[in-house]
């Protein structure tokens, strides 16, 4: 093949990508979500897509690396391959503005940049130890307090929510609730 | 990958034997820190379906699920190391996970403990071992990721981020029930009382650690401590615990000498891949 040729496989492939949802949050694709690190394409047109795992537990995984090779198959663009690359660790730093926005009109708030929320999560090791215990909310415990910056419902907008729990219907997210609305929503964890 | 992938595969009163793991020192490193994970999965997966409430069910659940992906990443790393060192196959995750006998398991015995305390399931035990392995894990991946091996400095780099999560939950309840109601102190001492002379065995260096340090596999155990007595004695002293005096007694489950609840733990875990053997669905 001439490397135009390849450059039009590759670019059809990212394409194709862009379209695989992601099977626990279907609203968005796998490139919205970040996880898509590369698509190598060999002097024969052999694809190879580069994905990096969210969780290292994610049951998705599996599930993940079918769906993008059989919609590489359906594209005409198989055979393919699928790479699993854990480094540098996938971020939600990574999920495209796009992606955020149709999180959000799924009725999932967005994360917000890794290390940005206030007090989740307490880095009792690694240099912070001494204001360790500060950040841990005493009376209340944090199960059931809204972090301090608190999240606005994705239905509603209103930021006077609380957090019901730290993890939600799968390890990416956790359960909170909105007090104006009423309507419980989930929150893409910032990792 | 069908029903009769699982029917094909079982062999009336089939014998899987068990496997051996090489003595070498890294193989004995990475078996420690997966068998942590891997046996306090299967303790918290205990839970699944019987935790105080619904979200605490699901908490536990999920930290369960990156506990034994995090397993078996490193296990999965043991299995090809395990191949180098004999330069015989290598041995993949779920081999390693339940073909081998009590003695080869490397987990230090504060993990294998039963979830309660006199065969009652206790929510403060569960919370407080929760809130000492998190902190050890939390440490060591920091460290790995720096580590020498590629590959698990990757497995470091996504897991470290984990295990704060972890941290969070378990310090968060153990402060909320030690510095909670009259019961829920008095639980949470009583839990806090019986686990407490687990926790040395997790900073012991032997002949594995100094391995890895020279290798640059990892850090010493000893290298974690004070990191770690840090952030439990903060959030301790924040729970209103009083720290229990120094004990004598050693545990020695990362040596392979384990309490007398592991067999049972190893019965229930073994049983369907050794009933089944090359069982899948």
């Amino acid at each position: 093949m001439c490397g135009a040729e390849l450059h039009t496989r590759t670019q059809a492939a990212w394409a194709v990508l862009a379209e695989v949802p992601d099977p626990e949050v279907p609203a968005i694709s796998v490139c919205d979500l970040g996880i898509v690190r590369d698509v190598e394409m060999a002097h024969d047109g052999q694809l190879t897509v580069v994905l990096t795992p969210t969780y290292s537990g994610c049951p998705a995984t599996e599930v993940i690396t079918e769906s993008v090779l059989a919609a590489l198959d359906a594209a005409g663009l198989g055979p393919a391959l699928v790479r699993m690359q854990r480094a540098p660790a996938w971020t939600t730093d990574w999920i495209s503005p796009a992606g955020r926005d149709k999180l959000r009109a799924y009725g999932i708030a967005p994360p917000g940049p890794v290390g940005g929320e206030v007090r989740v999560p307490m880095h009792l090791v690694g240099g912070l130890a001494q204001s360790a215990a500060r950040s841990v909310d005493v009376r209340l415990g944090s199960l059931g307090a809204a972090p301090a910056s608190a999240l606005a419902c994705p239905r509603c907008d209103s930021t006077n929510t609380e957090r019901l729990s730290a993890f939600g219907s799968t390890a990416c997210k956790a359960l909170y609730r909105c007090l104006s609305c009423r309507e419980p929503f989930e929150h893409f964890k910032p990792i | 990958m069908s029903a009769t992938t699982l029917t094909s595969a079982v062999v009336a009163g089939a014998q899987v034997p068990s496997i051996g793991v090489p003595a070498d020192a890294s193989v004995q490193y990475l078996l420690r820190l997966a068998d942590t994970m891997l046996i306090l999965t299967q303790r918290l997966s205990e839970w699944c379906g019987h935790a105080p409430v619904l979200e605490e069910d699901i908490a536990l659940t999920n930290m369960a699920l990156d506990l034994i992906g995090q397993a078996r990443a490193v296990l999965t790393l043991a299995g090809q190391r395990v191949a180098d060192v004999t330069g015989g196959a290598v041995l993949d995750e779920d081999q390693l996970a339940f073909l081998r006998d009590e003695r080869d398991y490397r987990n230090p015995t504060l993990v294998e403990l039963p979830n309660g305390l006199a065969g009652r399931p206790d929510f403060a035990f569960t919370v407080l071992r929760n809130l000492v392995v998190s902190t050890w894990l939390l440490a060591m991946w920091q460290h790995l990721a720096d580590s020498s091996n590629e590959e698990l400095a990757g497995i470091a780099g996504k897991a470290v981020k984990e295990a704060r999560y972890h941290q969070q939950h378990a310090a968060d309840w153990v402060v909320r029930l030690g510095d909670g109601t009259a019961e829920s102190a008095r639980r949470t001492q009583q839990a806090l009382d019986r686990l407490w002379r687990y926790v040395p065995e997790l900073f012991e260096d032997d002949a594995v650690d100094d391995a890895a340090v020279e290798s640059g596999l990892g850090p010493a155990s000893s290298q974690l401590k004070a990191a770690c007595e840090a952030a439990l004695l903060a959030v301790l002293a924040e729970a209103q615990l009083t720290v229990p005096a120094p004990s004598t007694f050693r545990s020695t489950g990362r040596r392979g000498v384990h309490s007398e609840h592991m067999g049972f733990l190893l019965a229930e875990m073994q049983h369907l891949p050794r009933s089944f053997p090359g069982g899948a669905w």
